[in-house]
């Protein structure tokens, strides 16, 4: 009997596929994000306050992820920003493929932030690199203080925890220190904003956070003054 | 009971309405599925490099932050492989724990129910080293017409 060893990451050609995202996201200066829930926390809402505010000029597109139905893309299409739907007709997260196939007919030049809405889910998506700069789990009051601990894959790896529907504090039994704290067992010195994307409230400091890193990301100055 | 099917080269999960109820464990199932496929092809491609063999083991080194239950791995894999050419393939796993690395005296450690006191210098501040780790590690592979061939059944 002979041993071989392999030493290759088991999702090698979804990883090779996303490198080459990465290298074309950089290339043309976009920042892309991956946004990460379960389904019902409100990703959909975030992209929808997002997109209403950012300046109309601004060079934003959005793939939006499900099962299936193109609900989300009819939802977000009233932007004016250029939209797509991937349905994945049953598989439970986005891989790299399926962004590369939805990205053919956008010219990458005229784009400067992508955003990505992952499927509904906090445990296949962790394992699918998609080329973004940043992924971003959203996580509603509505759901277990808990969430991190039992789901500490997708906490792990995002950069940022967006806390929704936080209007509704008053009325379910949340504690929104004890998922700090969770969070933050999972992945010390993780960042965290708390919005309400029905009152609007904390949404300033999201776009805070969305401007800076889109800032950080640009690597020409010629592409500030564009 | 969840059934297997392939529908244009690929595995598909058919389940009863009273299993789609439990949306949650099937999702969980199929995202498995997805990993066990992917162990396969990588067989199937490394198999083309080794003329004259078969593969009876592959060995993937899945991290306990990865996101991967290692009951449903094994229970896709058995369902993939079941009557085909590799039905006799057998799955080693091995569980990989969280490591850090203390960014005060460099000591690394397996860090346990997330805490990540370094165990040398009680320093809080410590970087993640691996523990996220879904790779494919070995593949034990027999020379046709060997003793042993076919000594594992597919059940």
């Amino acid at each position: 009997m002979d041993r071989v060893p392999l030493e290759r990451k088991v999702l090698s050609e979804n990883d090779r596929i996303a490198g080459e995202l990465r290298a074309r996201f950089q290339e043309h200066g976009i920042f892309c994000l991956n946004l990460i829930s379960s389904p019902g926390s409100g990703k959909t809402s975030l992209l929808e306050r997002t997109l209403e505010a950012l300046p109309q000029h601004d060079r934003v597109a959005v793939l939006t992820g499900d099962i299936q139905t193109d609900n989300d893309a009819n939802r977000l299409r009233r932007f004016h920003f250029p939209v797509k739907q991937i349905t994945t007709g049953g598989t439970c997260h986005l891989d790299a493929r399926m962004i590369e196939r939805h990205l053919v007919d956008w010219n990458l030049k005229d784009l400067d932030l992508l955003l990505i809405e992952n499927v509904g889910n906090l445990v296949c998506p962790a394992s699918y690199d998609l080329g973004e700069a940043a992924k971003v789990v959203v996580l509603s009051v509505t759901e277990g203080e808990d969430k991190p601990l039992k789901y500490p894959a997708i906490f792990f790896k995002s950069d940022l925890l967006v806390l929704n529907k936080i209007d509704l504090l008053p009325y379910v039994p949340f504690d929104i220190d004890a998922a700090a704290e969770n969070a933050r067992k999972v992945h010390p010195g993780m960042e965290m904003v708390k919005v309400s994307c029905l009152t609007k409230n904390g949404l300033q400091e999201w776009m805070m956070w969305l401007e800076r890193r889109r800032r950080e990301n640009r690597p020409l100055p010629q592409k500030i003054a564009n | 009971m969840l059934k297997l099917v392939w529908r244009r080269g690929l595995p598909r999960l058919l389940c009863t309405r009273r299993e789609m109820r439990q949306a949650a464990s099937v999702q969980e199932i199929m995202h498995e599925l997805g990993i066990a496929n992917s162990v396969l092809e990588a067989v199937r491609v490394e198999m083309g490099l080794h003329p004259g063999t078969y593969p009876c083991k592959v060995g993937v080194r899945i991290g306990e932050m990865a996101a991967i239950d290692q009951e449903a791995l094994r229970f896709c894999f058995e369902a993939i492989i079941q009557d085909t050419d590799l039905a006799s393939l057998e799955l080693g796993i091995e569980v990989c724990p969280r490591r850090h690395r203390c960014r005060t005296c460099g000591r690394e450690f397996i860090v346990r129910d997330y805490d990540f006191r370094c165990p040398q210098c009680a320093s809080l501040e410590s970087t993640c080293i691996s523990g996220d780790e879904l790779e494919l590690a070995y593949l034990e592979v027999e020379e046709h017409g060997s003793s042993s061939v076919g000594a594992k059944s597919s059940q």
